[in-house]
Formats: structure tokens, sequence, C-alpha cells
């Protein structure tokens, strides 16, 4: 029964994989994945010489760090705010516009933010006017983006991943907080010693499972939010839409294939190290 | 304890959970206000005559009404249409073979007397870690499988996420394991016991997991992009891209109705698409809401 899910992923996956060998070949496409010639490191050469490697992975390591702390943070508070207050019909329904922003796509987020920021229409420089500010055309201040994917991402993820902390939540043995109770616990203190250990292991594995992804930009999101807007590209630019971007301009596979080779790579033993890590502090907590 | 260090405690236990009712309450106000936000604005500038959109910006109420983007979109609804049933099928067939697919995985990998589940657990996980990126995907698509304007290219690479088979797996342990042993003495197959034993008790999971992938097919544009280029099968979250970034569709639209382009409700227009593209997808939630927290629970590779 197992089997199609396997077939599937040695399809979709494990032969795809094969295809890295690009990375160290002239790639030629008459000739093929295979039958084209070798190349060594050349195809690593420009990516990193140029000074663009450090900075789209300086850029991928931070928007990921940022966005995990916030997004993750933010979901916990959410979850553990709707668990515990009074009033379940206006927890309902705080819970389904939170999650609102899940169910739709980086194209309709892009929009927004557009309709928002852009200099002629937008909503935040209607504001600026009302008051009379001068307006800011924003696509042309690239520092303000860190914090706009920052929030936007929060925003998008933080009623899915609030549900999955929700879940951990409703797990916990109800005797624990009765018995708290009954010892004259606040609900600060319940918090802080049954709910946020009891989660614990649901923090970590969402922590470990992002971990392992650290080096993958969310190139749809970047994509969308930031388009073709070349003057954004020094603080917005990860290493997913990079690739992709110099794959449609220069069709330069070679190199392509080199830098997602790197990724990879770099994704499994940053992985590898810090469940290493875990797994020695306490094994229960290591993701394998 | 005497009575009145109670009654104290009583006071103190009321104050801080007031104290902490108005933070949560107003966090969670804010935090709903600001994710509603962006759709009445998007629904309002859909509703908004062209020229109020281009003099005063969007607003919350649409200053001056008009369904002139409505109007036009559905003068030659064909496209749309077709694009509508594009992204159905697709969404339908993906989410259908995704969920049996993740579901069957997940229980295999959940049965403690499956000697290779973590291997296999790691088989799977793998893939997330290393993988061989867009392009050698891409190239084994196109040039070896020719799925190069194919709906196969559109299915095939959302029909296994591995954040999923891992909620699956999850939810499926907690499973007692006296129930599939006993259909075993009873003489069941593995097959039988999974179609009608396991999947009935996996309510709550399947309809997570289902909406997830739901939406992983209703939202793709981006495999669209890669291995679409027939105009006739783009979905319909890729037509809405095209028609946002570029003015080709716009321009299409306008030689079909014979409206001039600059006479074109351009933003409006786009806010309308917007609006029928999510439309649809928001009605699932509130059959799937009562299924989201009992659905998943998260574990480890290992298990």
């Amino acid at each position: 029964m197992i089997a199609p899910a396997v077939l599937l992923t040695i399809i979709l996956s494990y032969i795809p994989m094969s295809g890295l060998v690009l990375a160290f070949k002239n790639f030629r496409y008459d000739l093929g994945v295979f039958g084209s010639p070798w190349a060594g490191f050349e195809n690593f050469k420009y990516f990193f010489l140029s000074g663009t490697g450090a900075r789209v992975t300086f850029n991928t390591i931070f928007y990921n760090l940022i966005n995990l702390i916030t997004s993750q943070f933010l979901s916990m508070l959410v979850a553990i705010f709707i668990t515990e207050i009074f009033g379940k019909t206006y927890k309902k329904i705080c819970q389904s516009l939170i999650f609102l922003p899940y169910f739709i796509s980086w194209v309709i987020v892009g929009t927004f933010i557009y309709n928002i920021f852009n200099y002629e229409t937008g909503t935040f420089n209607s504001i600026l006017k009302f008051f009379n500010m001068e307006p800011i055309n924003m696509y042309s201040i690239p520092s303000a983006w860190v914090w706009i994917i920052m929030i936007f991402n929060s925003w998008k993820w933080v009623g899915y991943n609030s549900i999955i902390y929700m879940a951990a939540i409703t797990n916990i043995d109800a005797e624990c907080y009765e018995a708290a109770d009954i010892d004259g616990a606040n609900i600060f203190q319940k918090i802080r010693s049954i709910t946020f250990p009891s989660i614990m292991p649901t923090i970590i594995v969402m922590l470990l499972l992002n971990v392992g992804r650290i080096l993958r930009g969310d190139f749809q999101m970047f994509y969308q939010i930031v388009g073709n807007n070349g003057q954004l590209y020094n603080t917005t630019d990860v290493i997913d839409t990079f690739v992709f971007r110099s794959l449609l301009t220069s069709s330069d596979m070679g190199m392509t294939a080199a830098v997602s080779f790197y990724q990879s790579v770099l994704c499994l033993v940053i992985i590898l190290a810090v469940n290493g890590i875990v797994k020695r502090v306490n094994k229960e907590y290591a993701l394998f | 304890m005497s009575y009145s260090t109670l009654v104290n405690n009583r006071i103190r236990m009321s104050k801080s959970t007031i104290i902490f009712n108005i933070i949560g309450y107003s966090i969670l106000s804010v935090l709903a206000l600001l994710c509603i936000f962006p759709f009445i604005m998007l629904l309002s500038g859909s509703f908004t005559a062209e020229q109020s959109i281009a003099q005063y910006g969007y607003g919350i109420i649409p200053r001056e009404f008009s369904t002139n983007a409505y109007d036009l979109l559905f003068k030659n609804p064909g496209e749309i249409v077709h694009a509508y049933g594009v992204t159905i099928f697709i969404t339908a067939a993906g989410t259908f073979f995704g969920l049996f697919v993740t579901s069957m995985t997940a229980y295999v990998l959940s049965r403690q007397d499956f000697k290779y589940r973590n291997g296999f657990s790691f088989f799977f996980y793998f893939t997330t870690l290393f993988n061989g990126g867009t392009l050698t995907i891409y190239i084994f698509f196109v040039k070896y499988l020719n799925l190069k304007d194919s709906y196969l290219a559109l299915i095939l690479p959302l029909l296994i996420n591995v954040f999923y088979l891992l909620i699956m797996r999850s939810f499926m342990t907690s499973i007692p394991s006296s129930i599939i042993e006993s259909a075993k003495i009873d003489g069941a197959g593995e097959f039988l016991i999974y179609v009608r034993l396991i999947l009935p008790l996996s309510k709550s999971g399947l309809t997570t997991i289902g909406l997830f992938i739901l939406l992983g097919y209703w939202n793709d544009w981006y495999n669209a992009m890669l291995y679409i280029s027939d105009y006739k099968m783009y979905p319909l979250q890729y037509m809405l891209y095209n028609m946002l970034s570029a003015t080709e569709a716009i321009s299409r639209i306008s030689s079909s109705s014979g409206i001039e382009i600059s006479n074109m409700p351009a933003q409006s227009l786009k806010m309308a698409m917007a609006v029928i593209a999510t439309g649809p997808v928001l009605l699932v939630y509130p059959f799937v809401q009562k299924y989201f927290v009992k659905g998943i629970t998260i574990g480890a590779v290992k298990g």
C-alpha cells in the first residue's frame, strides 16, 4: 500500500535529483542531461565570485529567521488567547477571520500590497494625503520591504500555524489546570507552568521543520510581493528568486543547477547538525 | 487555608483573568480586523467606478458604486468559465488522488508493527531537505516525461506533501491498534481495514488535510507558469496573475468586447477578477471548520 507513494516520490523527487550533475556540466539541450560535457566547478564560480551568492544566501536565511520567529510567536500567542479567553462566539469569529488570509493565493496578496502601497492610488498614500503629508513611494525604499514582507508573511500564516498550536493546547489534560486552580495559580502562572511546557514538543518540531528549509525562500511570496522591481533586489532577493530570474534572463542552466545543489547540500548539513544537537540534549525532541 | 486568604486568592485570580481577557480581546480584535481589511478593500474596489479609484484611491466603502467591472467580465464569460473549469478539474482530481495516496501512506507509516516505518518516513522527509530544485524537475518533466502543456504537470508536483503526510501519520497513530488487531482476526485484509475502518475514523484528519491540498491546487499559479503555454489551458489563478501583471489579458478582453483600452476599468477589473477567483473557495470554509483543531497533530519524522 505504500508502493504508490514510494514510486511517485522516486519519479518526482529522486530521479530529478540526478539532474544535479548539471551543476558540474556545461548543459546542451540537444545532448541531454547526461551527454553534456563536464565543466568542473566553473558553474559555481560566477555565483560566488560576483558576491551575489553571499547576498542572496544572507537574505534567504535572514528572512527565514525573522519570519520564523515572528510568525511562530504570534501564532502561539493567538492560540493561547483563543483557547483561554471567555466568549465562545467571539472567539470563533476571530479565529475564522484570522484564518482567512491562508485561503488566498500570493497572487492576490500581491494585489493587496500593491493596492496599499502604490504611489498614485494606494491606501497608504491616501491616508498620508488626508493628514496633509507628502506621499511616499515605497517601491523606491528597499529597507521598508523587510518590514512589509515580515508583516505580510505573519499575516498570511498566523491563522494556519495557530491551529497547530491550538491542537496541541487542547490535548493538554484538563486535570492539570484544575489542580493549579485549587492551588490558587493565576492564569499567567498556569500558562507559564502548564501550557508552555506541554506544547514544547510541538514548538520544537515546528522549529526543526522550519530549520530544514532555512535556505529555501518562499518563491511565491517574494515573487508576488516584489516582482521585477530591480530597485528592491538588494534587500529582497532570495536564492529562489535569483535562480528563477537568471533562468529566465540568461538561461544559464549550469549555474542554476549549481545554486540548487549548493542550497540542498547546505540545507542537509544544517538540519543534520541541528537535529544532532537536539538529539544530544533530549532524544525525545529530535526530528529523526 | 483560612477563609480570608481563599477570598484574597479569588480576587487576585479574577483580577489577572480580567487583565488577560482584556489583552486577549484587544490583540485578537486587532488581528481579525487586519485580516479582514484587505478583503473588504478588494470587494469595495471591485464595485467602485474607475475614475473614483484614480482620483481618491481605494476605500472601505465604494465612493461611487458601479458594477462596470463585473458587467465587463461577464459580457464575455467564455474565458473565465473555461478557466474555472480547468481549476475545478485540477483541484478535484488532485485533491482526490492526493488525499488517497497521503492517507494510505500515512496509514502504513503509522502502523507500529511495520518494521521499516522510520526508514520510509525519512525516505519521504529527505526530499524536502535535498532536492533537484525547480530547474532539474522542469527539465525532467518537459524533456523526459513530455508534460509541457499537460494537466498532469499541474497535478503531479502537488500530489504528495511531506508535511501533510507527517500530520496524517501522527493523527492515525492515535487510532488504537486493538481495532486493527480485531479486524484482522475477523479475517479482513489490509486494504479492507484501511478503507472500512481507518478512513471513517480519520474523518477530521482527512477533512483538514483535504482542505490544505485543495487550497494548494486552487491557488496554484506557479506550475501553470512553468508548464502551461496554451492560453486555453490556463487555470484561474494564472489567468488572474496574467491579468494583474500584464495588460495582455485585458487587451484581449477589450478587443473581444469592442471597448477601447483607455476606457477599460483596469483597476476595478483586476479587483473583480480577484473576487471571482477567491470567492468559491472561501465558501468551503464553514463546512470544514469544525474538524480543524481535531485534525492536526504534528509529530516528528520518526514515530
